[in-house]
């Protein structure tokens, strides 16, 4: 079976003072491949946990992940991540950051460099491949970020919260530049953001997730990215349906943020 | 008294030349900071006055010129210096019968330095003879004066004045020539002028600093050149700070990458830095001696602990979404070793190293001046056994730039290899 299952997934962390929370409870979802899904929940709904687990950085307490028929116990460079900020090599140039998968799997520069010129061709990085990462701003880093994952071919393409760190015009090109790479590649794509735009314009799929337990709250099928490939993004936003989408998710999270926000009262 | 002259002088020249400066030197601020209005407190607005740092170098050299009477300081600025030269006074003696009769006593003041060399002087008449002494800049004498004369002091004869100054056992007479006084026994004691002038033997001038350094570097000092003393004192420094980087860099990664490590070493390590290096030089020397092998494990001890420390703070350091990412990237545990942690860890360690060569190179001169047949501490040691001053200074004033050089160099090489230090 191809693509990628989480199945009756659960996460509970053990706090020292013995109480326990529930990050995750019972979460399954399937992605085929090429799909792109946003995932999207108030903070504290357990979705860089889940995001955690399907890398591998984490063991779940119950269920599994399973990656085209293989469960999966840690990380593998079949799915590869791009995080939110930091996660560059510093001491590398521009490059060398994004040929350091091929070049950690032993391939010559002969067998990479291609396709690292082409990735950097398409990143608008090609000027910029022998700069230092810190000579960069922030913008291009996250597309310094995006090249590396993608010069290493993975099957499925993480991002936690990628643009969030980005002021809102550098994130909307961004945001071109993710539907483009995921139209050329047809990569399956996992996207958590805390953008509810972000969420419809990108997502394919998008799921919205409930806090304590973290689960999946409801999950849409939205026309937005396809429609998106190409076009102007800002035009997408006039699209029929898309204002009433909007209106929709933001009320169903704002009533969870209420929710959380009067049990922290009785709490107290 | 010269203390608080000199301390006078000092802050004297601190506000003078801060005001000159001030409103009389343009001085244009230029680029952003110019257009700060708030200054007083933002640390990055303060940036050294470049003509206070020169006033200020200029400033010890003076003090230090003037107050030795060096040749390098203009005449008119010196300190008042000692009396040196040809001088002499009468004292009237009283005989035991009342009679009296005067007699002058010649004196030579030498300088610092130079041997007093007797000589003589015609005795002159009456019984009271005239007489002849020699001795050095800023010190007292005390005559004997009755040796020539035909009444001595054991029959009875006493001096009742100095130049007509009337002088007795109680009383001090000051007179243009110096400060006369009469011992208990009724000798003449006699300190010419002493002025401000400190003796070489306490502080001698940057001259002669110089010329010492110039003799040294040219035939060595104790068997061995001056390059050789320093050569031995930075070569134990280099081995032993590079053998404990050797063995510490590894086992600070260890520490912070293994729980059985970190566990097993932590106690030692946390009990080893707060015990100073100098305090393990007696326990050395008993152990090893105090030959190479003693100070180089003293050293390497010096900076073992500092290195594993810096280390394991580097490989904690590391952001654990740059380990995620290359295992996502499929690096192997030892690719992640030789890409990630260790690049990443660089600045940390190079932090380290320069606070380990900093505390090597002073614990080396320690050790030098406990025990040693050659190095900078052993040198300035000796010498101030026989005091030559000279030699003191000239080995602290190399001490000071060569621990300073070593500093720099440090910072040269981290820019180098560490351009992304605290930019990320």
């Amino acid at each position: 079976m191809s693509g990628l299952s989480i199945e009756h997934v659960s996460m509970r962390f053990d706090l020292p003072n013995g109480s326990s929370v529930q990050a995750l409870e019972d979460v399954s979802l399937h992605l085929k491949e090429g799909e792109l899904m946003s995932v999207l929940g108030p903070s504290g709904c357990g979705k860089t946990t889940l995001l955690n687990i399907v890398a591998g950085f984490l063991a779940p307490t119950d269920g599994r992940v399973v990656m085209n028929g293989e469960e999966v116990t840690g990380p593998k460079a079949d799915r590869g991540m791009v995080f939110q900020q930091g996660a560059l090599f510093e001491w590398m140039d521009v490059r060398a950051n994004v040929s350091f998968g091929p070049r950690m799997k032993g391939q010559r520069e002969a067998e990479w460099g291609e396709k690292v010129d082409h990735l950097l061709e398409v990143t608008g990085l090609a000027d910029f491949k022998d700069k230092a990462i810190y000579e960069l701003s922030g913008g291009m880093q996250q597309r310094v970020a995006l090249a590396r994952c993608l010069a290493n071919d993975p099957d499925v393409i993480l991002m936690d919260e990628p643009l969030g760190a980005l002021d809102a015009l550098t994130r909307e090109k961004m945001q071109g530049l993710v539907l483009k790479l995921w139209k050329e590649t047809g990569k399956t794509i996992i996207l958590i953001t805390h953008s509810v735009e972000e969420a419809i314009l990108l997502g394919e799929r998008l799921v919205v997730m409930a806090p304590r337990p973290g689960r999946i709250h409801k999950e849409y099928r939205l026309p937005y990215a396809e429609m998106g490939v190409g076009a102007d993004l800002r035009e997408i936003k006039h699209a029929k349906g898309y204002a009433e989408t909007r209106e929709e998710i933001l009320e169903m999270i704002w009533n969870m943020e209420e929710e959380i926000m009067g049990r922290a009262e009785e709490l107290q | 008294m010269i203390g608080l002259a000199l301390l006078a002088v000092y802050v004297g020249i601190f506000v003078v030349s801060y005001l000159v400066v001030r409103y009389f030197v343009h001085q244009s601020i230029s680029g952003f900071t110019a257009r700060k209005t708030v200054t007083f407190g933002d640390e990055s607005a303060v940036t050294p006055n470049r003509i206070a740092s020169v006033v200020s170098v200029v400033t010890i050299f003076l003090i230090w010129g003037s107050f030795t009477g060096s040749a390098w300081v203009p005449g008119f600025l010196h300190a008042p210096a000692p009396f040196v030269g040809e001088t002499s006074f009468t004292y009237t003696l009283e005989a035991p019968d009342g009679q009296r009769d005067d007699a002058t006593v010649f004196v030579h003041v030498l300088p610092f330095g130079e041997k007093p060399e007797k000589f003589t002087v015609p005795p002159g008449d009456g019984f009271a003879k005239d007489d002849a002494v020699a001795m050095t800049a800023s010190r007292s004498v005390t005559i004997l004066f009755d040796r020539n004369d035909e009444v001595k002091r054991k029959d009875g004869a006493h001096v009742v004045a100095i130049d007509g100054n009337p002088i007795s056992p109680d009383t001090v007479v000051k007179t243009g020539i110096g400060r006369f006084a009469l011992t208990d026994k009724g000798a003449i004691s006699f300190q010419p002028p002493t002025g401000l002038q400190m003796e070489p033997i306490w502080l001698p001038p940057p001259e002669s600093v110089v010329q010492r350094a110039v003799e040294i570097a040219r035939d060595g000092y104790r068997d061995t050149t001056l390059w050789g003393h320093l050569g031995y004192s930075l070569f134990r420094v280099v081995v032993g700070f590079a053998l404990g980087a050797l063995v510490g860099i590894p086992l600070g990664y260890a520490m912070g990458l293994s729980n059985w490590f970190r566990g097993w070493f932590d106690p030692i390590v946390e009990f080893m830095r707060p015990v100073p290096p100098l305090a393990l030089i007696p326990l050395v020397i008993i152990w090893f001696g105090i030959g190479e092998t003693g100070k180089i494990i003293l050293l390497f001890l010096a900076s073992l602990w500092i290195m594993a420390i810096a280390a394991r703070s580097g490989v904690s350091g590391v952001n654990i979404s740059k380990v995620h990412a290359a295992y996502s990237l499929g690096a192997s545990k030892a690719q992640i070793m030789r890409h990630v942690i260790m690049p990443n860890s660089l600045p940390e360690i190079f932090t380290g190293a320069r606070v380990a060569m900093g505390v090597c190179w002073g614990t080396v001169v320690a050790a030098e001046l406990v025990a040693a047949t050659e190095g900078a501490g052993m040198m300035i040691m000796v010498a101030s056994k026989f005091q030559l001053t000279d030699i003191v200074l000239m080995g602290i004033i190399l001490i000071g730039v060569i621990g300073f050089g070593i500093d720099i160099l440090m910072r040269k090489a981290e820019k180098i290899l560490v351009p992304w230090k605290g930019r990320s």
